[in-house]
């Protein structure tokens, strides 16, 4: 018992840091102790960052399998936990401004990022569930943060109605798999679908994988995606476009690797058709976008469809390759998001594309780190994004899926247009109305650093290629 | 000096890094610096590249001047020149000072300008210096960022249609090439082009969806470079986007891209398509051979249909690459030769033409045709520079544009006679269309009350001309210094080809025989 809680000590403390973070706030300080809670609970994830990547070696195992301690959970562990932090402190000085920096603000995305670890290290279908919907739920009342307006509790309603219904068709799923492969642990559910599953299985496994689609937003479960980024606060937004992202395409990984990865070509089609759709999907629907969070909604729609692309190679290789590009998207939509939460005029902020009219001119240094971004979420080299998706294309290539790389650049090539789009605002643009930005030190910092990275990336990836890869060796067998 | 190539690629780089990081405000003074960082930057490349043809040596046809660094996923950073390469590298590196200098008259975003140059160079010179394959791509498509910059920030009027056009032309053809080689790294194991130029891909005649394809995997793979390589060329009939970027790009963008970007596409046939899938461009060359026929006659008709000058001559641009790709696919000596010194000798020509274009478009502000007229009376020395590369557009003997068209139509001539015939009525037809393009802007009585205070070329840019004049003359008369160092080069990629096409022929013939 004692060993098994040793393993899950990381989850423990952030729990514990957080309940009694809101007992504490709540009888004292309330609201204006919500910026320092900020940078404690960014400062806490940090540390849990490092002290998971430094600590952890080998494979341990807590609870008769039920929680997994591998090189895989610590890498989506550290990625949740790094951007989980970035983007807290990114977002602290917009909400504030606002007035809507709650103290319940950092404690719910600690709670989530619980969730989120419990969800990479899952290998039971009721951690699986549990991990899932302690940061789901923790998401539902961010989204619906800013409480009176209309515009976020909307957000807030959709994504938990939505949210709810795709976690019912996991659950289902996950009873359906229960009741042929007779345990709920992976180990189990592995020995009894080897080769050949029963039908009952694979039903259960698709709606397991329907509930998972919805999480990452793959066509066609992603309707929610531009409605809940729009609605909700930016730093929630942000929010939403990294950190779970991650936990759900770990948590994906898990599944069709640790629980069937004995039937891999049954579920190979299923991921290659969801990547399919979501790569033209989101290149499509971008196109006429005009608000640049809906924008970036389905970029990420997109996005997802390249980190299948790489988990439908069904290979080592392929779990590498996802990791990797997750890695670089993180990164690319932090600093993207932190220079979306500069933009304003007149202390009121601003999404439509067009107000970026000739920004080039007025702040040229952050122009030209939006411009690297932009052209690195595009995947153009020779920037960092580029390599990523030469990741997930030689992934597939080799899982014998070659029609869908094909079609993943052609995908690419599309969506290539309305982030030139925005390029061209910036700088070919008329002369516009002032946009004002570059009032929070933090934001230019996280904007500049994470072009850089996209730019001196490319020289060795700072080692990310080498832990991906021990990562990816403990999660396929 | 083992990294003379990455010294030479990252010099521009520098400078632009020192540009961006050290220059501030935008007064006159500040334009002054940047354009002198630029001039002195790319001289220096200039310089120091002058080291790698000296100490080149042309009777080694393997690569020189390597280096070789381990990079990510297995990938090599790894450099080197061979005798098809160098004379690229010496042309980028020639041509980018005069570039610099012919936008001494810009006044907008100098800084950036400069700094965008900058890089294009540092890429165009890594396309050809680059032998890993996806190092290749990186550097091949990283340029389109900065020509994206460039025609959308200091275009003409039309300038974002035809950025976007560009970008997304380009980029389209490109990813394309991308799978194929995500695909030979898979097969073979490596991306480095050495080991690659060694590998044989699989050439057996399969069948997917009901189609026969010859040449297997050659084939497709030799499809999926073409794609990009005719873009990039470009060939008809997907040269549309070049009129366009043309057009809209500001004079130094022009020249740039006439006189080297267009050169990667032939390039890159020259060191993937043909050595790398010998059976799939052996398949394909009849196709290629007659588009390249059909690109020289239809463009040349086209051109003469013009009102607007640079777009003439960005179609002639087309015709004069469609020698060039018959050059590459007739697959021998004087073919293959001629399509390197006609891409070498067209980046001279059409540079200067761009220039020549330039000079007066920066006093009349229109690149009308009918707007001018006349031009010799008050310009006598513009008329006379004018009249030199017109001539040697058409390709007069004596010139570098003869000796280039001359040694691809003997080499095509030995392949397929049709297709020389055809490809001859081109010289017919571009002396029609460059000629009355010269007696329409040149000739004539000066009427146009607008032109009656033009004044002629100043010091500044005759001496940009000056050495385009002088290389245009050498190479006419004097080919050998080209053919020197490209000829043994050439020489074993051919044989290297036809050996490679033999053996797939035996092995088919053998296959039938057992059958």
């Amino acid at each position: 018992m004692q060993a098994d809680l040793s393993i899950i000590l990381p989850e423990i403390v952030l729990s514990v840091y957080a309940l009694l973070a809101l007992l504490g706030v709540a009888y004292t300080g309330q609201d204006r102790m919500a910026g320092p809670l900020v940078w404690l609970t960014a400062g806490l994830f940090t540390l849990l960052a490092v002290w998971i990547g430094a600590s952890g070696e080998g494979t341990r195992t807590a609870f008769g399998g039920m929680f997994n301690d591998d090189g895989f959970a610590r890498f989506a562990k550290v990625t949740i936990l790094v951007s989980a932090a970035a983007v807290l402190v990114l977002g602290q000085d917009y909400m504030s401004r606002r007035g809507i920096l709650r103290f319940e603000y950092p404690l719910l995305v600690a709670l989530a990022v619980v969730g989120m670890m419990v969800m990479v290290s899952a290998g039971d279908l009721m951690a699986l569930y549990m991990g899932l919907e302690l940061q789901s739920l923790a998401l539902y009342v961010v989204a619906s943060l800013r409480r009176d307006s209309a515009k976020s509790t909307e957000a807030g309603l959709k994504y938990f109605v939505l949210g709810a219904l795709s976690s019912g068709l996991l659950l289902y799923g996950a009873s359906l798999t229960y009741g042929y492969a007779g345990t709920t642990l992976f180990s189990g559910i592995i020995a009894a679908a080897d080769g050949q599953a029963p039908v009952g299985l694979l039903i259960g496994l698709v709606f397991v994988i329907s509930g998972l689609a919805f999480k990452i937003s793959a066509v066609p479960f992603h309707m929610w995606t531009p409605d809940v980024y729009e609605g909700a606060p930016t730093p929630i937004t942000a929010f939403f476009a990294t950190a779970p992202k991650m936990a759900a395409m770990g948590l994906f990984a898990r599944v069709v690797h640790d629980a069937f990865g004995g039937v891999v070509a049954d579920w190979q089609q299923v991921l290659a058709l969801l990547s399919l759709l979501s790569m033209f999907l989101g290149a499509f629907a971008a196109i006429g976008q005009t608000d640049i969070k809906r924008l970036m909604a389905y970029s990420s729609i997109a996005h997802m469809g390249y980190a299948l692309m790489g988990l439908a190679a069904g290979t080592v290789f392929g779990v590498q390759a996802m990791l990797i590009y997750m890695a670089i998207y993180v990164t690319m939509n932090v600093g993207t998001f932190a220079f979306i939460l500069s933009m304003e005029r007149d202390g009121q902020p601003v999404t439509d594309i067009r107000s970026l009219a000739l920004y080039s001119r007025a702040e040229p240094g952050r122009a030209l780190a939006m411009l690297i971004l932009l052209f690195s979420l595009a995947g153009v080299p020779p920037l960092l994004g580029f390599f990523g998706k030469l990741y997930v294309l030689r992934a597939a290539y080799e899982g014998g899926l070659a029609w869908l790389a094909i079609a993943g650049v052609v995908a690419s090539v599309i969506g290539a247009f309305y982030y030139l789009r925005i390029v061209f605002y910036m700088y070919f643009g008329e002369e516009g109305t002032g946009l004002q930005t570059g009032r929070s030190a933090v934001q230019w910092l996280f904007l500049m650093g994470s072009a850089a990275v996209m730019l001196l990336g490319i020289v060795n990836m700072f080692g990310i290629e080498a832990m991906a890869q021990a990562a990816a060796a403990t999660l396929v067998n | 000096m083992d990294n003379l190539l990455s010294i030479v690629t990252f010099i521009p780089a520098v400078a632009a890094a020192i540009l961006a990081v050290f220059l501030r405000g935008s007064d006159e003074a500040a334009q002054k610096n940047a354009k002198w960082v630029a001039l002195i930057a790319t001289t220096l490349t200039f310089v120091v590249s002058l080291f790698i043809l000296f100490e080149f040596d042309p009777s080694n046809t393997g690569f020189q001047f390597v280096e070789d660094r381990e990079w990510l996923l297995g990938l090599r950073y790894k450099m080197g020149v061979d005798g098809i390469s160098v004379l690229f590298v010496m042309l980028t590196t020639f041509m980018m000072p005069l570039t610099i200098a012919a936008s001494w008259g810009v006044t907008t975003r100098v800084k950036e300008y400069m700094i965008a140059f900058l890089l294009l160079e540092t890429l165009m010179l890594g396309v050809f210096m680059a032998l890993d394959l996806v190092l290749f791509y990186l550097f091949f498509e990283a340029g389109l960022i900065p020509m994206f910059l460039i025609i959308g920030i200091w275009g003409g009027k039309e300038r974002i249609y035809a950025s976007f056009k560009f970008f997304l032309y380009t980029f389209l053809g490109s990813v394309l090439m991308l799978v194929a080689m995500v695909a030979m790294f898979s097969d073979a194991g490596t991306t480095d082009i050495a080991a690659l130029l060694k590998h044989e891909f699989e050439s057996e005649t399969f069948s997917i969806l009901g189609v026969h394809v010859i040449g297997g995997m050659q084939t497709l793979m030799f499809l999926a470079f073409f794609a990009s390589f005719a873009v990039k060329m470009p060939m008809w009939p997907v040269h549309t986007w070049l009129p366009d970027a043309h057009v809209q790009a500001p004079t130094a963008g022009s020249v740039v891209l006439a006189a080297i970007l267009l050169k990667m596409g032939g390039y890159g046939f020259l060191r993937f398509s043909l050595p790398m899938f010998p059976v799939g461009a052996e398949v394909l060359t009849p196709l290629v051979l007659w588009m390249s026929a059909i690109a020289i006659v239809y463009t040349s008709l086209v051109a003469l249909a013009q009102s607007d000058m640079k777009k003439l001559i960005a179609y002639s641009s087309v015709a004069h690459m469609g020698y060039v790709t018959m050059g590459i696919f007739a697959v021998n000596q004087q073919g293959v030769d001629g399509a390197i010194f006609q891409m070498l000798s067209h980046g001279f020509i059409s540079g200067a033409l761009f220039l020549c274009v330039g000079v007066i478009y920066d006093r009349m502000h229109t690149r009308e045709i009918d707007a001018y007229g006349g031009l010799v009376n008050r310009m006598p020395a513009y008329a006379l520079i004018f009249m030199f590369f017109t001539m040697a557009n058409v390709g007069l003997p004596g010139t570098s544009g003869f000796v280039g068209e001359f040694l691809t139509l003997v080499g095509v001539f030995q392949v397929n006679t049709w297709v020389a015939a055809v490809a001859t009525t081109g010289v017919i037809l571009s002396a029609a269309y460059a000629l009355w393009l010269y007696r329409r802007v040149v000739f004539g009585d000066l009427i146009k009350e607008s032109l009656r205070t033009i004044t002629d070329m100043t010091k500044r840019e005759r001496a940009i001309f000056a050495p385009l004049v002088v290389m245009t003359l050498l190479l006419g008369v004097y080919p050998r210094l080209v053919t020197d160092i490209t000829g043994p080069s050439v020489e074993a990629l051919i044989s290297n080809v036809e050996t490679a096409q033999a053996l797939a022929e035996t092995t088919t013939q053998l296959a039938e025989t057992s059958h």
